[in-house]
C-alpha cells in the first residue's frame, strides 16, 4: 500500500505521520497515537462508537481515510475535558448515570458536543436526531437524553 | 457529606434498619474513568512483541473438511498457523456436554465455525493471510428446522438430535381441561436475538515463563475461561491466570463464548511464544457467536368462567444450533418458567432443545424465559378476552402470593411482590382509563395498552447449583481505606457500585474510601459465572462473610480504646459511634489495629441456599424469585403496520434496591432491549448462513425509538440476600414483548403470534383481518 505523510492536530497537538493511504483515522488515533478512548464497534460507520470531531464536525473516524485528515483539527474524548476538569457533558453523564458498560460513551459525548456547539438549546427531538447515529445497548438512551439536556443547562449557566 | 442523612435505628419497622450507604444512589464506581475515555478494554491493551490474530471460518453449514493447507504461510517469518491437529490439549469448549470444538476437527457443522487460526505482527496483514489458507470441503446434507431435525437422518446428536429434554406434571391435565369453561390453544414463535454488545469479543493471551498463560479480555466468566484455556493447552489450571478487562456489554453473550475466543488466542500464543491479541470483527462476531434461541411454543390454557386458571399444557422447542453449549440449562430455565407466575393446579410441560446446522445458541438476558413468557402472556390476554375480563384483573386473580406453591412444586416462603408490582404498574400507567379510551382514535393511527406479568428465578438454580458459590477478599489498608476483590464481573450492570456500597456499609467506611480490584482468577476462588442475576446476592454475601472478622476485630479494639462494651460500638461513614455520636475516626482505629499487628485482610465465601429439581415432580428450583409487571402503550399505523411504543411502565420487586438509580438504569435499558426483541430484531438465515451480520442489516433500537420509561421499584426483602437484595438485571427485558403485542391487539384487534412484530408482519395481519385494504385499480 502506498504511504503518505499527513499533518494535522489532535486535541491541539500537532502530529506528522507517514501511514499507508488506506489507514483510517480510527486506526491512526488508536494504533499510531495511542489515543484508545475512541472505540471500534463495527468498523463500517454504523455504531458511532468511533465518533470524533474533525474541523468541528462529528465524523465516524472508521470511515475517514488518512488522506482526508491532512490539515484537519481533530478532537477526541481525551481532548474533551482537561486533565483535571471535566467537560459539562462528562459531568452531566455522571450525574444522570448515563454510563453503564461505557463502550459507546466516548462517541456519544463527541456527537453530543457537536450538537451543543451548533445548538446550545436543543429540543428533545433535536437531541434524538443528533444522537441517532450512536448505538447504545445498555442504557436504553433515556439517561443519555437527560444528560444532554442537563449539559445544555450547565453550558448556558457558565456563559 | 452523608452525615446529614437522618439515622434510622433498629426496631423502626424494617427487618433491616439503619443503613447509611445501601439503598442510596451513590455515583457509579466506574463512570468517571469511562466518561474520560480512560477505561481499558481488551483492545486497548498492548504488549511488547504482540501478534495479531485472525480466524479462518467454514462457509458451509455442514461439511467434511478434507484438507487444511496453510499454503505459503508455513515459510513466512513471524507468521503462525494453527489447525485442530496442532492443539496440545483437548479440542473442546468445556461447558455442559463439552461438544463444541475450538477448531473444527474433520467436520464443520455451521457456517462460521472456526477451522484454523493465524497470527502475524501486523493487524492489517491478517485478512490476506487468512485468504492463503486453503480448506477443501465436502458439503454434507444439513438440517435447519428443529422440528424436522428431530426426525431427520442428518445426525448431529444422539439418535434424534435432541440435546436435552425436561418435563413435569402437576395434578390431572385431562381433568383440568374438562373442568375448563374456556380453552385457548395456539403456537407461538420467537426469533433469534443478537446481543449486539457494542464491544465485540476479544482476548489477549500472554505466555508466562513457567509454561503457563495469562489471559486478558472481555468476559462474564473468568473461571470458565481459565478451565477452557488450561484444557486446550493441556496444562494445569494453576498455570492459567485470567483477568477481566473493562467489558463493553455482554448480556449473556460473554458467558461461555469468551472461552472460545481465549482458547484461540492462547493456542496462537502457545505456538508462537508471543502475546497474541484476537479481536473479532462485528461480522464474525454476529456470524459465529451465540444468540438467543429461536423458540416454538405450543400452548393450551384453560380457565373457569370466573377467570381461575385450571390447566396449562406447554410444549417448548428450542432451536439450539450446531452444538449444545448452554442449551440444556437455557431449556431448563424456560421449562420452569413456562406457566408464568400463576397458581395453576393442572400442568403439563414438555421441552426439547434440538440441534440444527446453524450458529449455536446460548445465554441471553432471560435465558430461555422470554420465549415462554411471550406465549403465556399472550394466552392470558386471550383468556381475558374470551371471558370479557380486564387482563389486569385476570392476572390479579391468578398471581401467586406468599405461601402459594408454584406449578412445579415450590412453596414460596417469602419475598413475593408480584401483586404489588401489578397494582403499582396499573395505577401509575393509568391502565383503567386507557383501556377504555385507547383504540377509539379517529384516523389511521390507533393506540393500545397491554400488560405482562413475569417471574424470574434468581441464581443458577437446581440445574447449575454445583457452580453456585462465590468468593471474596477484603483488605483494609493502614491509611484507613479498603480494597476488595470478587470473582464475579462488571459488564455495565453496576455490580462494582452495588458491592462497594455493601462493603462500605458492612465495615463503616465512606463510599469514597472503597476501591475495587479487577476481577482476576488469582485473587479469589472460583466464584461461578456472572449470570442469572446472581452477582449482587452471591458476591454481596461472600463480602459480608469476609467483612465479619474484620468488623469484629475493629469493634474489639474500639471497645478497648473507648472503654465501652462492644455491643455499643457502631462503625459507620468513617467514624466510630457510641450512643449515636462519633467518638473516634475509623482512620485512627485502623492505625491502632495495624500497630497491634492485627490481620486486616479476610477471605469470604458463600454457598447458595438449597435448591432441588426432579423431572416429573419439579422441585424448589431457585433460591428466590424476582417479580415484575410491564405495561406498554403503543400507537399502530394502520397504513404501514409500524408500531411506535409511546410509554413503558415497568414495576420490579428487587428485594432491596442497593442503589435505586442503578436499578432504574437497568429497568430502562432492559425495556428498550425487550422492545427491540418485540419489534425489530431478527437474525435471518439463508441455507443456514446468517445474512444480516452487521448493524445496517441487524437493526437494534436507536435513540429515536426510545419511548418514555416509567420505572417502579418494589422492595420485598429476601431474607438470605445482602440487605434483602435479590438478583435483578435480567428481568427488565422480560415480558416487554408480550406487553407490546397485547397492546397491539388492544389497538387493532390483531394478534401477533410470531416475533418480531415488524411493520411487514403487522401490516399483513391487518390486511388479513380486514382492518385495512389495498387500493386496487378498478
Amino acid at each position: 500500500m502506498k504511504k503518505l505523510t499527513v499533518n494535522f492536530t489532535v486535541n491541539g497537538e500537532r502530529v506528522r505521520l507517514r501511514v499507508p493511504a488506506n489507514r483510517t483515522l480510527l486506526d491512526i488515533l488508536r494504533e499510531d497515537l495511542g489515543l484508545t478512548g475512541t472505540k471500534r464497534g463495527c468498523d463500517t460507520g454504523e455504531c458511532g462508537a468511533c465518533t470524533v470531531l474533525m474541523n468541528g464536525r462529528s465524523v465516524n473516524s472508521c470511515l475517514v481515510l488518512a488522506g482526508e485528515v491532512e490539515g484537519a483539527e481533530i478532537i477526541t474524548v481525551e481532548g474533551l475535558g482537561g486533565e483535571e476538569a471535566l467537560h459539562p457533558l462528562q459531568e452531566a453523564f455522571l450525574e444522570e448515570d448515563a454510563v453503564q458498560c461505557g463502550f459507546c460513551i466516548p462517541g456519544m459525548l463527541m456527537s453530543a458536543k457537536y450538537l451543543l456547539d451548533r445548538n446550545p438549546d436543543p429540543s428533545e427531538e433535536e437531541i434524538r436526531e443528533a444522537i441517532s447515529g450512536n448505538l447504545c445497548r445498555c442504557t436504553g438512551y433515556i439517561p443519555i437524553i437527560r444528560a444532554i439536556k442537563r449539559a445544555a443547562l450547565k453550558l448556558k449557566e457558565r456563559k | 457529606m452523608m452525615h446529614a442523612v437522618p439515622l434510622k435505628w433498629a426496631g423502626c419497622g424494617s427487618k433491616i434498619a439503619k443503613m447509611e450507604i445501601v439503598g442510596k444512589s451513590h455515583r457509579r464506581y466506574d463512570a468517571l474513568y469511562k466518561a474520560r475515555g480512560k477505561a481499558v478494554y481488551v483492545d486497548d491493551l498492548y504488549f511488547p512483541h504482540m501478534l495479531y490474530a485472525g480466524v479462518k471460518r467454514s462457509p458451509h453449514p455442514h461439511a467434511r473438511i478434507k484438507k487444511i493447507d496453510p499454503g505459503g504461510l508455513k515459510g513466512k517469518k513471524d507468521v503462525f498457523f494453527v489447525s485442530y491437529e496442532d492443539i496440545p490439549g483437548a479440542n473442546k469448549l468445556p461447558i455442559i456436554f463439552d461438544d463444541w470444538p475450538v477448531l473444527a476437527p474433520g467436520v464443520a457443522r455451521f457456517a462460521g465455525e472456526a477451522v484454523a487460526l493465524v497470527a502475524a505482527p501486523k493487524k492489517e496483514l491478517i485478512p490476506e493471510l487468512l485468504d492463503e489458507i486453503e480448506v477443501e470441503y465436502e458439503p454434507l446434507e444439513a438440517v435447519f428446522d428443529p422440528e424436522l431435525s428431530m426426525k431427520s437422518k442428518v445426525r448431529l446428536f444422539g439418535d434424534n438430535n435432541v440435546f436435552a429434554s425436561y418435563y413435569y406434571d402437576t395434578g390431572d391435565i385431562e381433568k383440568g381441561f374438562q373442568d375448563a369453561d374456556v380453552i385457548v390453544e395456539d403456537t407461538y414463535r420467537t426469533p433469534y436475538q443478537e446481543h449486539a454488545y457494542i464491544e465485540t469479543q476479544g482476548m489477549v493471551a500472554v505466555p508466562t515463563p513457567d509454561g503457563g498463560m495469562e489471559i486478558y479480555g472481555s468476559m462474564q466468566c473468568p473461571f470458565y475461561v481459565q478451565k477452557a484455556v488450561a484444557g486446550v493447552l493441556g496444562i494445569g489450571m494453576n498455570k492459567v491466570r485470567v483477568v477481566q478487562m473493562e467489558t463493553g456489554g455482554a448480556f449473556g453473550g460473554k458467558e461461555d463464548m469468551p472461552s472460545q475466543v481465549a482458547s484461540q488466542a492462547a493456542l496462537l500464543a502457545y505456538v508462537s511464544g508471543h502475546p497474541v491479541k484476537l479481536i473479532y470483527s462485528r461480522e464474525e462476531d454476529i456470524l459465529s457467536m451465540s444468540k438467543r434461541h429461536p423458540g416454538i411454543i405450543k400452548s393450551r390454557v384453560g380457565a373457569k368462567k370466573d377467570g381461575t386458571l385450571v390447566a396449562v399444557d406447554t410444549t417448548y422447542i428450542l432451536d439450539s444450533g450446531a452444538y449444545a453449549t448452554l442449551s440444556p440449562a437455557v431449556l431448563w430455565r424456560g421449562t420452569v418458567h413456562a406457566c408464568g407466575p400463576y397458581r395453576v393446579p393442572n400442568v403439563r410441560v414438555r421441552s426439547y432443545a434440538v440441534a440444527t446446522n446453524k450458529v449455536p445458541c446460548g445465554a441471553f438476558r432471560g435465558f430461555g424465559a422470554p420465549q415462554v413468557i411471550f406465549a403465556m402472556e399472550s394466552q392470558m390476554d386471550r383468556i381475558a378476552e374470551e371471558l370479557g375480563m380486564d387482563p389486569a384483573e385476570l392476572r390479579e386473580k391468578n398471581l401467586v402470593r406468599e405461601g402459594d406453591t408454584m406449578p412445579y412444586g415450590h412453596k414460596l416462603a417469602g419475598s413475593v411482590g408480584t401483586l404489588e408490582t401489578l397494582k403499582k404498574a396499573v395505577e401509575k400507567s393509568g391502565w383503567k382509563e386507557k383501556r377504555k379510551t385507547y383504540g377509539k382514535e379517529e384516523g389511521f393511527k390507533k393506540r393500545g395498552i397491554g400488560l405482562a406479568t413475569i417471574f424470574y428465578g434468581v441464581g443458577l438454580g437446581a440445574a447449575g447449583k454445583q457452580l453456585d458459590r462465590s468468593g471474596a477478599y477484603i483488605q483494609i489498608t493502614e491509611d484507613g481505606k479498603v480494597a476488595f476483590a470478587v470473582g464475579t464481573t462488571e459488564m455495565g450492570q453496576g455490580m462494582k457500585t452495588a458491592l462497594a456500597q455493601i462493603v462500605a456499609e458492612e465495615l463503616g467506611f465512606r463510599y469514597e474510601d472503597v476501591a475495587i480490584l479487577p476481577t482476576d482468577t488469582s485473587r479469589v476462588p472460583d466464584s461461578g459465572p456472572t449470570v442469572a442475576s446472581r452477582a449482587t446476592v452471591m458476591s454481596g454475601n461472600a463480602l459480608r462473610n469476609a467483612a465479619k472478622p474484620l468488623r469484629e476485630t475493629l469493634i474489639k479494639i474500639a471497645s478497648e480504646l473507648l472503654s465501652v462494651p462492644p455491643e455499643k460500638i457502631e462503625l459507620k461513614l468513617g467514624d466510630v459511634y457510641v450512643d449515636g455520636s462519633p467518638k473516634l475516626s475509623l482512620d485512627e482505629l485502623i492505625k491502632e489495629a495495624y500497630r497491634r499487628r492485627e490481620h486486616m485482610a479476610s477471605q469470604g465465601y458463600y454457598v447458595a441456599p438449597h435448591t432441588s429439581w426432579e423431572n416429573k415432580e419439579g422441585g424448589e428450583a431457585y433460591m428466590v424469585y424476582a417479580w415484575a409487571t410491564k405495561i406498554a402503550e403503543v400507537e399502530v399505523d394502520l397504513l404501514t403496520g409500524e408500531v411506535k411504543v409511546l410509554r413503558i411502565t415497568s414495576a420490579h420487586d428487587v428485594g432491596k434496591a442497593v442503589n435505586p438509580t442503578l436499578v432504574e438504569g437497568q429497568i430502562e435499558g432492559g425495556a428498550i432491549q425487550g422492545m427491540g426483541y418485540a419489534l425489530m430484531e431478527d437474525i435471518l438465515t439463508e441455507g443456514g448462513e446468517i445474512i444480516n451480520n452487521n448493524f445496517s442489516t441487524y437493526i437494534i433500537p436507536t435513540i429515536v425509538d426510545a419511548p418514555e420509561i416509567i420505572p417502579i421499584i418494589v422492595e420485598r426483602e429476601f431474607d438470605k440476600g445482602p440487605y434483602g437484595a435479590k438478583g435483578f438485571a435480567e428481568q427488565p427485558l422480560m415480558g416487554i414483548a408480550p406487553a407490546i403485542t397485547n397492546a397491539i391487539y388492544h389497538a387493532t384487534g390483531v394478534r401477533i403470534k410470531e416475533l418480531p412484530a415488524t411493520p411487514e408482519r403487522v401490516f399483513e395481519k391487518l390486511l388479513k383481518a380486514g382492518k385495512v385494504e389495498l387500493w386496487k385499480e378498478k
